[in-house]
C-alpha cells in the first residue's frame, strides 16, 4: 500500500481529480447559470426580470424572510440566553431539540404546518383562522426551518463572556439594563447578526416547507424559490435562470457579508 | 424576570418544536395501525425509500471521501498558493446561498435533454436528468460544503506539528494520515456524514426539479410526500413522513453523541 502512495504520479492524478470533482460540481453549475441567463441578450434578461409575477415573488420573498429572520432574532437570543445562564430541568433535553428542523425534511416539515394550520385543523375549528395559503403560514415554515441558526451562532460566544467583566460593571454600579447594553450585548452582537443572516438566507432559499402551504397564488402568496419551479415545470428555464441570477446575487452578497463578519471577529 | 424567561422558553419550545412532533407521530395512526402499513407497502413507497436510501448511501460516500481530501489541502496543501486556497475556500460555502430549486435547476440546464452535455450522455447510452444519475448529482451540490465545514477547523486547530514529526520520523503520507490525523478528525468526519446523511434524506427541491418526479422510477421519499399531499392522501403522507420524521430523530441523537465525543477528543 504504501510504495503506491508514494508514487508522484498517483500522488497528482489524486490531487487533480479532487481538484476537478471541486471545480466540476460547484464552480461549472453556478457558472453556468449566469452565462445561461444572459445567452439570450441583456434584453430578455430584463423582460424576464420585469415580469410582474416575478418581481411580486421575490419581493415577497424579501419580505417574509425579513420578517422570518426578526423573529427568529428575538426569540433565538431569548432562548440561546436561557441556555446558557440558566439551570432548569428539561434543559439538556431542550438543547438537542433545538437542532430538529436541520435533521427533519424540508417537505415533512411543510406538511406538518399543513396539517397544524390547515383547513381541517384545530385551529381553524377553534378559531375559524386559516392560515394556510397565506402569508402567515410560510412566515411560520420559514421560522421553523431557520430556527437553530440563531440561537447556535449566540451560544459559543455567550459561553466564553468572561463573567469577570460582568461583575466589574455591577461593582463599578452600572445598572443590570446598562450591563446587558454595555457589556453582553457587544459580546452577543456577532453571534445574533452571522446567525439572522444564515436564516435570512436560507429564508429566501426555502422550498420543501413552503410549497405546500403558500398556496402558491401568483402576485400573492407565490415566493420566489416556487416562482422558479413553475417556470421550470412550465418550460420555461429562460425565466427561471433570470430570477434565479437575481435570487442568488442577492444571497451570494449575504454570505460575503457573514463570511466578513465572522473573519472580523476572529482577528479580534 | 428569570423564570419568566424560561417558561417563555418551554412555550416556544413546545409550539414550534413538540407539537409539530407529536402531530406526526399522532396523524399515521389516524386510521390505524393497518392503514400505516398499507401506506408504507404501496409498491410506490417501498420503491421512493429505496430510491432515498440508494442516493443518501452514494452522497453520503462520494462526498465524505471527496470533502476530507480537499479540506486536507485547503487547510496542508503546499502546492496550493495562499490566494486560490482563500478563494476556493469562500466558494465552498455557495451552496448553502444557492436555493436548492435553483441546483436542481443548474443541473438541467448543463445536462438536460437539450443541451450539449446532455446529448452526448444520451447518445452512449447514459440518461442523466430525470434519473437517478442526475438526483446524486444534484444532492452532491446541496451537501458538498458540510463535510468540509466540520473538518476543516478541526484540522486549523490541531495545526500540522505532529504530522510534521511523523513524517521527520520517517512515515510516510498514508501511514501519517492514518496513525496521526485521523484519529484527531475522527468524530468531526462522524458529526460531517450524519449532518451530510439527514440533509441527503431530507433534500426536496433540487431532486424533485431534477427528477421530474415520476411515480416508481425518480420518485424519492420526500417527493412521494409532496405528490401524496397534492393527490389529497393525507394519510399516506403522513405514513412516510413518519417514516422520514422516525430517521431525523435517530440522526439527532447520533448528532448529540458525536457532539458530546467532539468536545471531549
Amino acid at each position: 500500500m504504501n510504495s503506491l502512495f508514494r508514487s508522484r504520479t498517483w500522488s497528482y492524478s489524486f490531487r487533480s481529480i479532487v481538484i476537478i470533482y471541486f471545480i466540476g460540481l460547484i464552480i461549472i453549475p453556478i457558472i453556468s447559470i449566469y452565462t445561461q441567463s444572459f445567452s439570450s441578450g441583456i434584453l430578455n434578461f430584463w423582460d424576464n426580470i420585469s415580469d410582474p409575477l416575478a418581481w411580486k415573488a421575490v419581493f415577497l420573498t424579501l419580505k417574509l424572510a425579513g420578517i422570518a429572520t426578526i423573529t427568529n432574532i428575538l426569540i433565538g437570543t431569548m432562548i440561546g440566553w436561557v441556555l446558557v445562564r440558566y439551570e432548569f430541568p428539561g434543559k439538556s433535553i431542550i438543547n438537542s431539540l433545538i437542532d430538529l428542523p436541520f435533521a427533519l425534511p424540508t417537505a415533512v416539515a411543510g406538511f406538518i404546518i399543513l396539517l397544524l394550520l390547515g383547513p381541517s385543523s384545530i385551529m381553524f375549528e377553534w378559531f375559524g383562522l386559516s392560515l394556510v395559503f397565506h402569508e402567515p403560514a410560510i412566515v411560520v415554515a420559514m421560522v421553523f426551518v431557520t430556527f437553530p441558526f440563531v440561537i447556535r451562532g449566540l451560544q459559543p460566544l455567550l459561553e466564553e463572556l468572561d463573567k469577570s467583566e460582568e461583575e466589574a460593571a455591577y461593582t463599578l454600579g452600572s445598572s443590570k439594563f446598562r450591563t446587558f447594553f454595555q457589556i453582553i450585548m457587544p459580546t452577543m452582537l456577532p453571534g445574533i447578526l452571522s446567525g439572522g443572516m444564515l436564516a435570512f438566507s436560507r429564508g429566501l432559499a426555502e422550498f420543501g416547507a413552503v410549497v405546500l402551504i403558500a398556496g402558491n397564488i401568483p402576485g400573492k402568496t407565490l415566493v420566489a424559490s416556487v416562482y422558479i419551479f413553475g417556470e421550470i415545470e412550465s418550460n420555461n428555464p429562460q425565466g427561471a435562470a433570470a430570477v434565479s441570477v437575481l435570487l442568488l446575487t442577492i444571497s451570494f452578497i449575504i454570505l460575503w457579508f457573514i463570511n466578513k463578519l465572522s473573519r472580523g471577529g476572529n482577528t479580534l | 424576570m428569570r423564570r419568566l424567561w424560561i417558561s417563555l422558553t418551554y412555550v416556544v419550545i413546545t409550539l414550534l418544536l413538540v407539537v409539530p412532533l407529536y402531530k406526526i407521530f399522532t396523524g399515521a395512526w389516524a386510521q390505524g395501525f393497518d392503514g400505516f402499513i398499507e401506506a408504507i407497502a404501496r409498491p410506490q413507497s417501498l420503491h421512493a425509500l429505496k430510491m432515498t436510501a440508494i442516493i443518501v448511501v452514494t452522497v453520503t460516500v462520494i462526498n465524505t471521501f471527496f470533502g476530507v481530501m480537499l479540506s486536507l489541502y485547503l487547510v496542508r496543501a503546499t502546492w496550493l498558493s495562499r490566494t486560490i486556497k482563500r478563494l476556493s475556500n469562500s466558494i465552498v460555502d455557495l451552496p448553502f446561498a444557492v436555493s436548492p430549486v435553483i441546483g436542481g435547476l443548474m443541473i438541467v440546464l448543463l445536462l438536460g435533454p437539450n443541451t450539449i452535455m446532455g446529448t452526448f450522455f444520451n447518445n452512449i447510452g447514459v440518461q442523466i436528468v430525470y434519473a437517478l444519475p442526475g438526483m446524486i448529482l444534484a444532492t452532491l451540490f446541496v451537501t458538498f460544503p458540510i463535510m468540509i465545514r466540520e473538518v476543516m477547523p478541526v484540522l486549523q486547530e490541531i495545526g500540522d506539528q505532529q504530522e510534521q514529526a511523523a513524517s521527520t520520523l520517517g512515515a510516510y503520507s498514508w501511514y501519517t494520515f492514518w496513525k496521526v490525523t485521523w484519529p484527531n478528525i475522527r468524530f468531526g468526519v462522524i458529526y460531517g456524514v450524519v449532518l451530510t446523511v439527514a440533509r441527503s434524506l431530507g433534500e426536496f427541491g433540487a431532486v424533485l426539479v431534477v427528477s421530474g418526479n415520476i411515480i416508481n422510477k425518480t420518485q424519492t421519499a420526500t417527493t412521494l410526500v409532496y405528490q401524496d399531499v397534492e393527490n389529497f392522501n393525507v394519510v399516506a403522507a403522513n405514513a412516510i413522513a413518519l417514516v422520514l420524521a422516525a430517521f431525523s430523530i435517530m440522526l439527532l441523537l447520533l448528532m448529540e453523541w458525536t457532539k458530546k465525543r467532539k468536545g471531549v477528543h
